[in-house]
């Protein structure tokens, strides 16, 4: 019986996506992308410290520093730092509630996002946000959020007060392949394709609605649904930086020059499970090896070497930096206070003498 | 003064909202070119171009959660839902996203955005369409409510309404957009959270909300022939509630009677009778008494209907329980 259930799990993840479905990667250099050497040291940089800071968050949530629920992106590093990268700094991004590594692409300080997952004052939500809330709109990062496909119709809105605005900013919507089931993606994409929004919704596919394939959850190809609506769409290598840079620089363009809506699907992979309370049993070891071999920071890191742009000694200067980083924002988080208990009655209301009922 | 029905002084306060802001814009379902479907929108396409007078499909999550994303970046939606019936469809996007973002961020994102439209019972239009929400919406912490009975008062709050940095819930009775009354040429902002003491009297206080407060009126005057003096209070806000004046209200009648067109599980009534007990028992003469649709959904037949909204028979019994005349 046991056997047989096994070999269940083992033919159903047998048609997952492998390493080798991935699309294509760019064969371009950095050269040709335009991106200079110490911006390649920079791309690696942030990709290992969102790296580090979720190894030792994952640590910190053991210790039972705080808790809640801890949804890490481990793996999807290209995705955040690439995107980050090909985007103007005032550009609009939204993502769901796997939000750490795009926080942290987008220059909030480790210290900050420490100290919200520790639930304390100075974390960027004021410790109310938690993992799943992450927010910082004087970076134009407008969140964090936790309803499944909740987030789509405001990634059109922020597109919507941009294009009203005429200030020649875009906005970037990011979800996992589950949002891609939610009737607010239909509702969305006919929104932004009809009033012309400029707006990149890019799903990251990382292969599982929590414990559920893709090919169990959603009917054909994800990108394709964008055809029902006459947007257009692609597919990219999302365990590349250089395939993320090349063609979300090419989207942004675009999107930017016509006001039209994109979507994109990101093929990527999470190492972890779907939060830190879920094994992962629904996929084989096999598989999660597979795509540890196309790793994207162990892949800039060769593609590094093999240029010569720099050698092991800066490479491990920089990892070097990045834990000093990690293990100060640790210090910082248990460092910062707890919120006031008066914080309860704050920030619901604009109004400061709101009679709440108690 | 002019005389100005309940659909004017909504389209009235819109106009010279987006007239004083260019960031206020409004959008929702046939707003525009249809000329809104309860007409409360009426030349506003003619006068303020496509850009700012939006018609939206038939998508009540994607729209409203769109008006959310653009109050959440700088602009301020007014988002017309054709019934309150229909805001049920987009929820999420008024009670996870509009009402909670503030908080979930620290207070780092403002959502200011009205989100109007009919609410309440219409004539025979059985159970979907004959919902009032001011108790659901009451519940959420993040969002204003606002219920008003009359076109003063929904022009001077509709417009306080717009100027507001949050998330509110504007409820229009839908009986009540034919409804005239004398507004001032002259410009008018309401307070939110203040009630109104329509009506003084010393034997009993009825609170009532909506199209309802014309049926505890008519109530009121009736028993005022009979001798009993109602002191009337209109709350005009179902979310921050002027309990004080209800409150004081009741310590001078020490009777009360809470008329509310919601469900009475879990009510407006409900709450405001929880709250007379524990501000004001020793005040009071006898249980508080509501006034409410009975929990059963809209019926269709006229017979049935009339039988379930409240009437003012309904009230006056009511205040016969309370004063112990029955």
């Amino acid at each position: 019986m046991s056997n047989k259930k096994k070999d269940n799990i083992t033919s159903k993840t047998a048609s997952i996506i492998k390493a080798t479905d991935l699309p294509k990667a760019t064969q371009k250099t950095h050269k040709g992308l335009n991106i200079s050497e110490d911006e390649l040291l920079e791309l690696y940089e942030s990709m290992q410290l969102q790296r580090r800071f979720e190894e030792r968050s994952m640590q910190m949530y053991q210790k039972g520093k705080f808790g809640g629920f801890l949804h890490l992106y481990i793996g999807q590093e290209a995705v955040s730092t690439g995107s980050v990268y090909a985007l103007q700094d005032d550009d609009d991004m939204i993502t769901a509630y796997r939000d750490h590594g795009m926080a942290l692409a987008r220059d909030v300080s480790a210290n900050e996002c420490m100290a919200e997952l520790f639930g304390k004052k100075d974390g960027c939500s004021k410790g109310k946000g938690g993992s799943m809330h992450f927010f910082k709109p004087e970076k134009h990062f407008w969140g964090g959020h936790a309803i499944v496909g909740a987030h789509l119709p405001l990634g059109a809105g922020l597109a919507f007060a941009n294009k009203y605005k005429e200030n020649g900013r875009i906005a970037v919507c990011y979800f996992g392949d589950g949002a891609v089931d939610q009737g607010s993606l239909n509702e969305s994409f006919n929104l932004a394709q009809l009033w012309k929004l400029p707006v990149i919704y890019v799903v990251e596919n990382n292969g599982y609605s929590m414990g559920t394939a893709v090919q169990r959850h959603s009917a054909g190809n994800l990108h394709e649904r964008a055809l029902a609506y006459g947007m257009k769409n692609g597919r990219v290598n999302g365990m590349d930086v250089f395939s993320i840079i090349e063609k979300m620089s090419e989207v942004a363009e675009e999107v930017r020059k016509t006001n039209e809506p994109y979507f994109l699907e990101v093929v990527t992979y999470r190492y972890r499970g779907h939060s830190m309370s879920d094994p992962a049993n629904y996929r084989t070891k096999d598989e999660l090896e597979e795509y540890k071999k196309i790793d994207p920071i162990e892949r800039l890191k060769t593609y590094i070497f093999s240029k010569k742009v720099a050698g092991e000694k800066e490479i491990a200067a920089i990892d070097e930096r990045v834990e000093k980083v990690v293990l100060e924002s640790i210090e910082f988080a248990d460092n910062s206070p707890f919120p006031d208990e008066e914080e309860l009655y704050k920030d619901v209301y604009a109004n400061d003498d709101f009679p709440y009922l108690t | 003064m002019a005389q100005k029905q309940f659909r004017e002084v909504i389209r009235d306060a819109i106009a010279e909202e987006m007239e004083r802001d260019e960031n206020v814009f409004i959008m929702g379902e046939e707003v525009a070119e249809y000329n809104g479907a309860y007409k409360a929108t009426q030349g506003l396409l003619d006068r303020f171009g496509e850009k700012r007078v939006i018609d939206t499909p038939i998508s009540e999550l994607g729209f409203s959660g769109l008006g959310v994303g653009a109050a959440m970046n700088g602009l301020r939606p007014i988002v017309e839902f054709m019934t309150f019936n229909f805001a049920v469809v987009g929820m999420d996007q008024l009670i996870n996203n509009a009402a909670k973002i503030r908080h979930m961020s620290g207070g780092q994102v403002k959502i200011p955005i009205v989100f109007r439209g009919p609410n309440g019972s219409a004539g025979q239009l059985a159970a979907t369409h004959s919902v009032a929400y001011e108790s659901l919406y009451g519940h959420f912490p993040g969002l204003i409510t606002i219920h008003p009975s009359d076109p003063y008062d929904a022009k001077g709050l509709l417009k306080a309404a717009i100027r507001d940095d949050n998330p509110v819930i504007f409820l229009e009775s839908e009986q009540m957009y034919g409804m005239k009354q004398e507004v001032p040429d002259e410009e008018y902002l309401l307070p939110i959270g203040k009630a109104e003491v329509k009506r003084e009297g010393s034997d009993v206080t009825i609170v009532a909300d909506g199209k309802l407060y014309h049926v505890a009126k008519q109530a009121a005057e009736e028993l005022s022939k009979d001798g009993v003096e109602v002191e009337l209070i209109n709350p005009r806000t179902i979310k921050p509630f002027d309990m004080e004046t209800v409150i004081k209200s009741v310590k001078k009648t020490n009777r009360c009677v809470v008329v509310n067109e919601s469900h009475p599980f879990a009510g407006v009534a409900a709450e405001v009778g929880f709250q007379i007990q524990r501000e004001a028992f020793d005040y009071l003469d006898a249980p508080v008494q509501r006034v409410t649709i009975p929990d059963v959904p809209a019926p269709f037949s006229k017979k049935l209907f009339d039988a379930w909204l409240p009437s003012p028979k309904n009230v006056i019994d009511a205040v016969n329980t309370v004063t112990y005349r029955n």
